[in-house]
């Protein structure tokens, strides 16, 4: 008689997770922060068209690590549900939380259920009024939810980059500070023999959801306005990218209204408001 | 049900995941429903140089009362673009969160806008489904503008396209008006439009004909000076959407009225 193949649960386990680290490990790093006007993301990131970095809802922004098309499914789902909870209820309705328990669960029944893992890492981020307000989740490949103090790290070589964006890192940089801070962890691992590499513009991905804005507050932040932040160009700290409006709206005098639309909040009364 | 490969369009999943939602697919009792809820009226919109306009009254009727003084009939459907809404108050409205909703979803989705065409066709699909509605008195027709990124002229990029029940879109040249004063709307506009003008001549232009279609029809709401509620008008243009705030509407509101105190006809 043929002998049943046993294999014990800790054991399958065990082995989907080695998968997804590897999986993961492989992949350039992310990574997500606050900073005085917003949340901040950067990703090292080849493709302009492929994004790491997306949009969720009106406060809420998304990066993953990992798979493309794993991570890119999950996207859409998040868009989906959020869109479909905003319309059933109230655009304040959607909430970053919501979104990291629905993505939790996911993650966790893929892991249990299917013979293969999903191989990312992901960071559901909600802006909030004020940096102690904003809401970082980490999800991994098993389902499990983190809620991150202000900060975190994704991808390969993850632990190094905290570690070095930890030492660096204050919620009330300004926006270049705050890129400068993130690029500069990114570069401090994969060089030759453990030091820096220079990292260009155009291999990076970043994106902000800025507090400062109504409705739809997810901007990238692009070619001119990307370099000028690199190169520390303290100008540029307070210049948004083209394609932004000059200065980002604050809640105009018909704020206290539900927002009926994106389109509207973000793009009505830009005039005469303070910088921040 | 969120997960699926699917579509980008947010209509195409709803119509998967939560039928209920989508207005077209819900059964009506037989029988005309005209008289049951609010109507809203008067939209007009104009085409000017780098951009188009699109004023609304405030007013919504029911047979021969006032249901409401200040509602808001013009709204922005996305960055560059605006929609007016005339008919069934209750069903336009909910037509167009949807495709304010359809509309965000498809950029977020795919990462780029659609163009001002697929926005809308995708409207009047959306008005197509409302037709057994419809035919039963709950009709709704909106007025969409648009700023139209792909022009290669950004002084001809204002476009507009109006709809019937049965969809559309019909571009229109210059300018047009939806709802029950539309046809004294219109007489003014064919008088006093001309083409070339700027965005600001045109914001003056749309109050105007709103004063001549509330002259004439009653179920289109005047400025009302004496409890300060003016028309809604927006502008959409390169910078994208814009609503005048009620002081700049109420400065050219009073305008017009103190013209027509010299002159009745405009």
């Amino acid at each position: 008689m043929a002998m049943q193949f046993y294999a014990s649960p800790e054991q399958i386990m065990r082995d989907r997770s080695e998968l997804a680290r590897k999986g993961i490990a492989r992949g350039r790093s992310a990574m997500v922060l606050s900073y005085a006007d917003g949340v901040l993301f950067v990703a090292e990131n080849l493709s302009s068209a492929l994004h790491k970095v997306s949009e969720i809802y009106d406060r809420i922004g998304f990066a993953a690590v990992g798979r493309y098309n794993e991570f890119e499914n999950l996207r859409r789902a998040g868009v989906r549900m959020a869109d479909l909870n905003g319309l059933s209820y109230d655009r304040r309705d959607v909430t970053g939380r919501a979104l990291a328990n629905a993505f939790a669960q996911t993650l966790g029944a893929i892991f249990t259920e299917q013979s293969k893992p999903f191989e990312v890492e992901i960071c559901v981020a909600q802006v909030g009024s004020a940096p102690e307000d904003d809401e970082l989740y980490r999800l991994t490949y098993d389902g499990s939810v983190n809620d991150e103090p202000g900060r975190m790290a994704m991808g390969g070589q993850a632990d190094a980059i905290t570690g070095v964006l930890k030492s660096q890192h204050r919620p009330d940089m300004s926006l270049g500070e705050a890129v400068r801070a993130a690029v500069a962890a990114l570069a401090s691992v994969g060089g030759e023999g453990g030091a820096a590499r220079t990292i260009a513009a155009h291999q990076l991905e970043v994106a902000v959801l800025d507090r400062r804005r109504v409705g739809r507050t997810f901007r990238r932040i692009t070619g001119a306005a990307l370099t000028a932040l690199l190169d520390g160009d303290s100008a540029a700290d307070v210049a948004p990218a083209p394609g932004v409006a000059k200065t980002p709206t604050v809640p105009t005098e018909e704020a206290h209204k539900p927002t009926t639309s994106a389109g509207s909040a973000d793009l009505e009364g830009q005039a005469d408001q303070p910088e921040a | 049900m969120f997960t699926n490969a699917g579509t980008s369009s947010f209509t195409t999943f709803l119509s998967r995941v939560a039928p209920e939602m989508l207005p077209g697919r819900r059964p009506l009792p037989p029988g005309m429903a005209a008289d049951l809820a609010p109507h809203a009226t008067t939209i007009v919109a104009i085409s000017a140089v780098g951009g188009v306009v699109m004023a609304g009254d405030r007013r919504a009727t029911m047979g021969n009362l006032i249901a409401q003084r200040d509602i808001e009939k013009v709204h922005p459907a996305d960055a560059y673009s605006l929609v007016g809404i005339a008919g069934t108050a209750g069903i336009g409205i909910e037509l167009m969160r949807l495709f304010q909703v359809e509309l965000e979803h498809y950029e977020k989705i795919e990462g780029a806008m659609l163009s001002l065409d697929g926005k809308a066709n995708r409207l009047a699909s959306m008005i197509r489904g409302n037709l057994g509605a419809a035919m039963q008195g709950l009709a709704v027709i909106p007025l969409f503008a648009g700023f139209d990124l792909a022009a290669s002229d950004p002084a001809t990029a204002g476009r507009i396209f109006s709809f019937d029940v049965t969809g559309g879109p019909y571009g229109e040249t210059g300018y047009d008006a939806i709802g029950s004063g539309s046809l004294f709307a219109k007489s003014a506009l064919k008088k006093r439009y001309r083409a070339g003008i700027s965005l600001d001549e045109a914001v003056r232009l749309a109050v105007e004909a709103l004063y001549d279609a509330a002259d004439d029809d009653t179920a289109t709401g005047g400025p009302d000076l004496t409890r300060r509620i003016y028309p809604v008008v927006m502008t959409a243009s390169a910078d994208g959407t814009h609503r005048l705030t009620d002081a700049e509407t109420a400065t050219i509101a009073e305008a017009v009225v103190a013209a027509r105190m010299e002159n009745p006809g405009g």
